[in-house]
């Protein structure tokens, strides 16, 4: 005998999922009723009536999205005052970032030689950025914009922070006094300020630190900013791995003979480290985001090459557009990192339960 | 017999102290370098230290306060009116995080198929756009997209929405209100003495009081009651546009509401994700089991699931207040006079970068240190009492 038809099918998954019950399908009537008013309108702004290819001027009278602000400057928007006919560089740079990343998605390839294919690759990515070898003319560092400088701030930002932050998190569990009281201190005090605060002291106050005639380019300083920042919350994640360790596999450790290093490279670190890969990559997420903040001092990245496009007055008004086209490449970023790390949850704990 | 004697290289309490002079003297001396050369630098630069600009004249305006302010007033009365519009924004942001994070967490696990995917894609969506690039957003949306006071849209009545900002409709002052409020915090303080007699007398005899329902209606009644006795005014205050301005009612600037509104829906996709771990935290069997004690529902969940959720949900919805405090000082990107942004102000009008800066991190410093011993204090309260 088959099941009656409602308990089946579309009819079947309709009445299971958004009309079991009245308060479901009240609900679902209201979201269904929402949805009909706020999606047609929203798609025939994006796409029927919008405008894709024109000036500035062309687009004032439309009814739609003038996606124009984007085609006709993403090369701007994406690459900002990088010299125009070298912007291949960048854009080869960012595939080889792409690349790397790609490959280290992979669990098989977490070998040694990674270590070597990152070093090589974060090298040709400088080359292609800075040039000055092989033929490539040299850029200065001042015109590094756009996109290429959200990523390098935040993949560099996240790489240097992330020796800091394990030894900070071995410090602040640290039974020597000395050591631990100044970890906890640097994490605590980093922890409570805002970015932002340090971005300032990088741009206004970091040139008094330094000796007359010293000085360092400005996005270097809002790089150390970003690799103090994140390496408090990098020390803060390692020492849960770490309290997640065993105190068996410490005591077995010493019991082997084995000296204080030894024990961290060998025993502790490599498993704390692997427990915590996926809050790692949320610290990447966020350091990603708030990479986006370097704007307020000025500096020429993704978000402040847009709102230049905007401060034309031919573009002038098209602030929705243009952003929300920077938000779904923040996006793009984001949701394949965090979709990365929840696989890779479901992968290691599944190791574990084995 | 004699021990033998351990070289000190050897002997691990040597050692330590040892390396523990050693790091301190780097730091130290780090530290000593550092601060010379900027001893050196003001010198020659012939800036000035210490907080004395703070009596100065600040000869700025602020375009929004809670406290009487002018150009006249000095800069430290402008950094107090910053640091009152960050508590502000903080304070209505989480207010307003906290309810709407709370309806999203709850919904993404509804049974409801629909509603439960649309707060899914709401949470991931929010989560990953930085939040100075949703500020920019609705900051744009506010000042660009909205029209002219002249052509205000109002989609209530009584509510306007313009480039100026919103103009809502309040109710016109009158005396019957102070005493409100105050019968309204004598009715929260009796609550709370209800309820420890409540508890008292249900530990002695067993029997509940409706604790909730009484205090409710206290909170509630009270304040109705008295504004019943003043002969129920209702008149409005409502916003009337003059010139091309809006005049009366409450008018929050479009910095103001693009600020809160930036804040409030990224900081709720976290609050949501938060809330929904507190409740898949408690096991299902938490609740049968109560229920198979014969425990009525709203018991069910006073008793036995919000106790043991909350302790899951407590400490990281501190984070994430704090986080909301934090990120408020984006303000100085869309031009809201927040701590930051007078800070700033002052900074490049009196070039006192270093103090100005301290400032702003002691000020953040205070509000999580005293955040995290709350946390402390709750944690203390609320952990497990194993065996």
């Amino acid at each position: 005998m088959k099941p009656p038809v409602t308990h089946v099918g579309v009819i079947g998954w309709v009445k299971g999922n958004l009309f079991n019950g009245t308060l479901n399908s009240i609900l679902s009537i209201a979201t269904l009723y929402l949805l009909w008013k706020v999606v047609p309108p929203l798609i025939r702004w994006a796409f029927i009536d919008s405008v894709w290819h024109t000036t500035g001027k062309a687009c004032k009278p439309a009814a739609g999205a003038c996606w124009s602000v984007i085609t006709e400057n993403v090369r701007f928007i994406i690459f900002g005052f990088y010299p125009y006919d070298s912007q291949w560089r960048p854009l080869v740079a960012m595939l080889v970032l792409f690349g790397l990343l790609f490959y280290s998605q992979n669990r098989k390839h977490w070998k040694k030689h990674l270590v070597y294919v990152w070093i090589a690759g974060l090298f040709t990515m400088g080359l292609l950025m800075k040039g000055g070898l092989f033929g490539l003319s040299p850029v200065e560092s001042t015109k590094w914009s756009g996109l290429p400088l959200t990523l390098l701030l935040s993949v560099f930002g996240l790489t240097a922070a992330y020796p800091l932050g394990v030894i900070l998190a071995l410090g602040r569990r640290s039974k020597m006094p000395g050591v631990k009281w100044l970890s906890v201190t640097y994490i605590e005090m980093i922890r409570g300020v805002p970015l932002i605060s340090l971005l300032f002291m990088s741009a206004i106050i970091f040139p008094l630190f330094l000796p007359e005639g010293v000085t360092i380019n400005k996005i270097l300083r809002a790089q150390i900013a970003i690799i103090l920042f994140t390496a408090a919350y990098i020390a803060e994640v390692v020492r849960g791995g770490l309290q997640a360790i065993s105190l068996g596999q410490y005591e077995a450790a010493e019991s082997m003979g084995l000296n204080f290093y030894q024990t961290m490279r060998l025993i502790i670190l490599p498993q704390a480290l692997k427990i915590v890969i996926p809050p790692t990559v949320s610290i990447l997420i966020s350091a990603f985001k708030d990479t986006s903040l370097v704007v307020i001092i000025a500096l020429w990245d993704l978000l402040k090459t847009t709102q230049s496009v905007l401060a034309n007055p031919e573009w002038m008004g098209f602030s929705p557009e243009a952003y929300l086209f920077v938000a779904l490449l923040y996006f793009a970023g984001c949701f394949s990192m965090s979709g990365y790390s929840r696989k890779l949850e479901r992968e290691l704990s599944a190791g574990e339960q084995q | 017999m004699q021990a033998e004697k351990v070289p000190f290289w050897l002997d691990p309490k040597k050692r330590a102290v040892i390396f523990q002079i050693a790091v301190l003297g780097i730091v130290g001396l780090l530290a000593y370098y550092l601060i010379s050369n900027t001893i050196i630098n003001l010198k020659r630069q012939a800036i000035a230290t210490g907080f004395g600009f703070l009596d100065k004249e600040s000869s700025f305006e602020i375009g929004e306060s809670l406290i009487s302010y002018s150009a006249a007033s000095s800069y430290g009365r402008a950094l107090i009116v910053g640091a009152l519009n960050t508590l502000k924004v903080s304070f209505a942001g989480i207010v307003i995080t906290l309810l709407l994070g709370t309806i999203v967490g709850v919904a993404r696990l509804s049974g409801n198929w629909l509603v439960s995917k649309l707060s899914g894609i709401f949470i991931e969506v929010m989560q990953d756009i930085p939040i100075l690039l949703q500020l920019f957003f609705w900051y744009a949306i506010f000042y660009e997209s909205l029209p002219s006071p002249r052509q205000a849209l109002s989609p209530i009545k009584g509510i306007f929405m313009c480039n100026r900002g919103i103009a809502f409709a309040v109710p016109e002052a009158h005396p019957a209100h102070k005493y409100m409020v105050l019968v309204f915090l004598a009715a929260c303080v009796l609550s709370y003495f209800i309820r420890r007699w409540a508890r008292r007398r249900q530990e002695k005899t067993g029997r509940l009081f409706p604790t909730f329902r009484v205090s409710i209606s206290l909170i509630i009644g009270l304040p109705l009651v008295v504004w019943l006795a003043f002969g129920a005014p209702v008149k409005m205050n409502v916003p009337k546009l003059t010139g091309f301005n809006f005049v009366g009612g409450l008018t929050l600037s479009p910095e103001f509401c693009a600020l809160l509104l930036g804040l409030i829906l990224y900081t709720s996709a976290f609050v949501a994700e938060v809330v929904r771990a507190g409740i898949q935290a408690v096991s299902r069997g938490q609740k049968e089991a109560a229920m198979a004690l014969g425990l009525k529902p709203s018991l069910v969940l006073n008793l036995v699931i919000l106790p043991q959720s909350l302790r899951v949900i407590i400490p990281p919805l501190t984070s994430q207040m704090l986080n909301l405090t934090k990120n408020s000082s984006l303000a100085v990107a869309i031009g809201f006079p927040d701590f930051v942004s007078v800070a700033n102000t002052t900074i490049n009008q009196t070039g006192q970068s270093i103090e100005g800066v301290a400032l702003i991190m002691a000020l953040y410093l205070i509000f999580s240190l005293s955040t995290s011993a709350f946390m402390n204090w709750y944690n203390k309260r609320a952990a497990l009492v194993e065996r």
